[in-house]
């Protein structure tokens, strides 16, 4: 722990500013999230540090709630599909044949279809809410997660300690949360942090689109959009949120080298 | 004196450790060796796994493995100190004056290309011979290597040719720049023992005829007897003895050597055999999914009640799918097994907790055969929880009575597998089994991942543990020294067919049928001159050749 290389300090230093501006918004937003507080496009000042938005709310303000909904709704999303795909992914490989061959070739049908447009189609029937956002993008991510999860279980499972355990007459709930679990965790963990950017880019995406959270909730994407039209008038309002995005993104990417380069010069403890 | 070709003084390599979570550490892997190599004469470097002597191997490359750095003593080949060359000097060096046999061909030789091209690359990349005259040097080391159709053997893929055969490749491609000094590093540990025998063989004729001196590397004092003309033994990187072969192998003077000379010298006395046996194969004869051959054809053994039933064959004779198809993981297409006077399902899923309690294996990896991520508390904590439902401080306490009996004793219940050696291990595996209470362990090859003297421990612990438990062993092995010291009765298993069977003694005693002649013979024997004993008295060829 001594040792954090300096990246990866840059990047704890953001992801924890973004992360603890989210779980403080309400205690540090100067204003509310829609409330009107000046001019239209206001440049940045003393009062508004960022400035005012396209109808004249408090950009900073609505930075900070916005980055509240998108990492919540992207950390949310990331936990479902963590869960739902190693689960599902330890439990193909174990059981291996039919089960194994069956949701390997659901999962493929998934994945072969534009992951954007099937949410697109979804939520032009679905309701759109924060719930069925973070259900659908978690479902669909969970794919993902699914391949990886299988693949490093496959290479588990045929260990001869897992073999030890089914001779000793284990359950397949042992075999998987007691025997895997522990020995896949360091690769999930690591791709956990490049799904969650993966999903903050999804959410704004979707927001950007308006198929996202719905005004007067702020998101980083939603943002964009609404002070898009600023640009062509030379104001930077739709710049603050997407520079946000790429900072978010770079610096826990950066989180998750580094633990990444952690866990594989330990080796993981999975022998290779 | 004749001409010295390596001379080597006060050796000291060191590298650098990541232990994890701390910082990293500066370690001597070798100190203060030193040995001379003259012209046409062979050093045997051996020691355990740690000795340091692959490094030492290296060195006279002036060559480093990962973040091993060479940073005391002169290395001097051929009068010419080579640490201070620059990376030039040692360019022209390696693979011209000096190269490398590495202990796995397999892994060592490039998939996609033909043999011949690899076998000359060096050459020619030095200048050292035109294409034609390489190659034509190339096709005559195959004849003296003993490799089949020497004119044709070069344009084969590396997979078209047997292990034993890319062996001797190497060593031809090795030999093929005419260097002055070549590195075996373990050639023969990956093989059979029965085509070990050829490769050592047509490696010290090789040596013999080319001239070339070289420093073969091996963990096998037996091995290196055959070859060398004078033996350096390693231990923990420093130098335990340095003499000529005759003197280290028939009158060691240090203990250490002393015990490596006088390994596998376990007295057991065979016993007779009771009139219930606890494990019968009736006629198994079982092959793996989608593969047309039977990998078992019709095979009959019996394990007696406390007594231990020896299988011995090489890779690919089917030991192992034996020992899947007794534990339930590969049901057999015909026959049967009766365990403790009842006939075993032949699927795990329908065997019942007691099958499966009092039948327990031991693996031939113990570092994969322990989750990592458990500590040694629940590794043999967890057969006594599944099995008897022990808990709290009951488990603890037969834990640490399990361990006590492995010799282990205190301060290791709480560590994980990685903060054991190689040997520890194996004793936690041998606990685990233990803690079920077996009737019958299955140890498939458990000495064989380990240094000799590890190993005989080992070996001497499940004797122990035998009189003490009265459980029978099925030992799996492909080392005839270790059933020797271990076995009651006795199954030789060639291509999937037990072909001799019977008490030790009886199988272990002439006439003999070829192939167990074959096997016995290639048993390296601790004493000069048994190599070329064995090549000229020998009924079979090996089926590695």
């Amino acid at each position: 722990m001594r040792n954090i290389p300096i990246s990866a300090l840059i990047g704890l230093f953001f992801t924890g500013l973004y992360f603890l501006g989210a779980i403080f918004a309400s205690l540090i937003a100067p204003y509310g999230v829609a409330e009107v507080v000046g001019d239209v496009w206001e440049p940045s000042s003393a009062e508004h540090w960022l400035g005012t938005d396209n109808i004249g709310r408090d950009l900073l303000s609505r930075m900070i709630f916005g980055g509240q909904t998108t990492i919540f709704i992207a950390a949310t999303a990331t936990l479902l599909s963590f869960t739902t795909g190693s689960i599902l992914g330890f439990t193909a490989a174990v059981t291996g044949g039919w089960v194994d061959q069956a949701l390997s070739r659901f999962i493929d049908l998934i994945i072969s279809l534009p992951t954007l447009i099937f949410a697109l189609v979804v939520l032009s029937v679905m309701p759109v809410t924060v719930f069925v956002l973070i259900v659908l993008m978690g479902l669909l991510d969970s794919t993902r997660v699914f391949r990886l999860a299988r693949a490093v279980a496959v290479d588990i499972n045929v260990m001869d300690y897992v073999e030890a355990a089914r001779l000793r007459g284990e359950k397949t709930a042992w075999i998987i949360f007691r025997e895997i679990l522990p020995n896949a965790l360091s690769p999930l963990v690591a791709e956990m942090g490049l799904r969650f950017i993966f999903m903050v880019l999804f959410v704004s995406t979707l927001s950007f689109l308006g198929l996202g959270i719905q005004p007067p909730a702020a998101d980083w994407g939603g943002i964009v959009k609404e002070n898009k039209d600023g640009i062509v008038y030379g104001i930077p309002a739709a710049l603050v949120p997407a520079i946000a995005i790429a900072t978010l993104a770079i610096s826990v990417n950066l989180v998750a080298d580094w633990i990444l380069n952690r866990t594989t010069s330990l080796k993981g403890g999975r022998g290779g | 004196m004749a001409d010295i070709l390596l001379d080597v003084t006060g050796l000291k390599i060191e590298a650098t450790a990541y232990p994890p979570g701390e910082p990293p550490q500066d370690i001597t892997i070798v100190q203060d060796v030193s040995f001379k190599v003259e012209k046409g004469k062979v050093l045997g470097l051996i020691g355990e796994s740690g000795a340091g002597k692959s490094t030492i191997g290296l060195s006279a490359m002036a060559y480093g493995r990962g973040g091993v750095r060479i940073t005391g003593g002169v290395i001097n080949i051929n009068g010419r100190d080579i640490r201070v060359e620059g990376t030039g000097g040692l360019r022209k060096l390696r693979g011209a004056e000096v190269t490398y046999v590495a202990q796995s061909a397999a892994a060592a030789f490039n998939p996609a290309k033909r043999l011949m091209e690899q076998i000359v690359e060096a050459t020619l990349a030095h200048g050292r011979h035109s294409r034609k005259e390489a190659e034509a040097r190339a096709v005559e080391l195959f004849g003296k290597l003993g490799l089949p159709d020497p004119d044709t053997f070069g344009s084969r893929f590396p997979h078209q040719v047997s292990g034993g055969q890319l062996q001797r490749a190497m060593t031809a491609l090795a030999l093929c720049p005419e260097p002055d000094l070549v590195v075996f590093d373990e050639p023969t540990t990956a093989l059979d023992v029965t085509t070990q025998i050829d490769v050592l063989a047509a490696i010290k004729e090789a040596i013999r005829d080319t001239g070339v001196a070289a420093l073969y590397i091996t963990h096998d004092l037996a091995v290196v007897a055959q070859v060398s003309d004078h033996i350096m033994v390693l231990r923990h990187g420093k130098m335990v003895e340095y003499g000529e072969t005759d003197q280290i192998i028939n009158r060691p003077a240090m203990d250490y050597t002393q015990a490596l000379v006088s390994v596998r010298s376990i007295d057991h006395e065979e016993k007779t055999p009771s009139p219930q046996p606890i494990l019968t194969v009736e006629g198994i004869t079982a092959r793996y999914k989608n593969v047309p051959v039977d990998v078992l054809k019709n095979v009959n053994v019996e394990i007696h009640p406390g007594q231990t039933l020896a299988v011995v064959g090489e890779s690919g004779s089917g030991k192992s799918t034996l020992a899947r198809v007794i534990t339930g993981l590969l049901p057999p297409s015909a026959g049967k097994t009766v365990f403790d006077g009842r006939t075993l399902p032949p699927s795990l899923p329908e065997r019942t907790k007691e099958d499966l309690r009092e039948l327990q294996m031991i693996y031939q990896m113990a570092d994969v055969a322990m989750n990592p991520r458990q500590t040694i508390r629940t590794i043999i904590g967890r057969p006594l929880e599944f099995y008897f439902g022990l808990r709290g401080a009951e488990k603890t306490k037969r834990v640490q009575e399990l361990l006590d009996e492995i010799e282990l004793g205190d301060g290791f219940i709480d560590r994980y597998p990685a903060e054991l050696s190689g040997g520890q291990k194996q004793r936690v595996c041998i606990a685990r089994a233990l803690a079920a209470k077996p009737k019958l362990i299955i140890c498939d090859e458990v000495t064989s991942a380990l240094d000799p003297l590890v190993a005989d421990g080992i070996l001497k612990l499940l004797l122990d543990l035998q009189k003490r438990e009265d459980v029978a062993y099925l030992f799996i092995t492909h080392d005839l020294a270790t059933v020797k010291a271990i076995a009651d009765s006795i199954a030789v298993m060639f291509q999937g067919e037990v072909v001799r069977y019977g008490p030790k003694s009886q199988v272990l005693s002439p006439p003999f049928d070829d192939y167990t002649d074959l096997l016995l013979s290639s048993v390296p024997e601790m004493r000069l001159g048994w190599l070329e004993d064995v090549i000229e008295n020998r009924k079979m060829e090996s089926a590695g050749n």
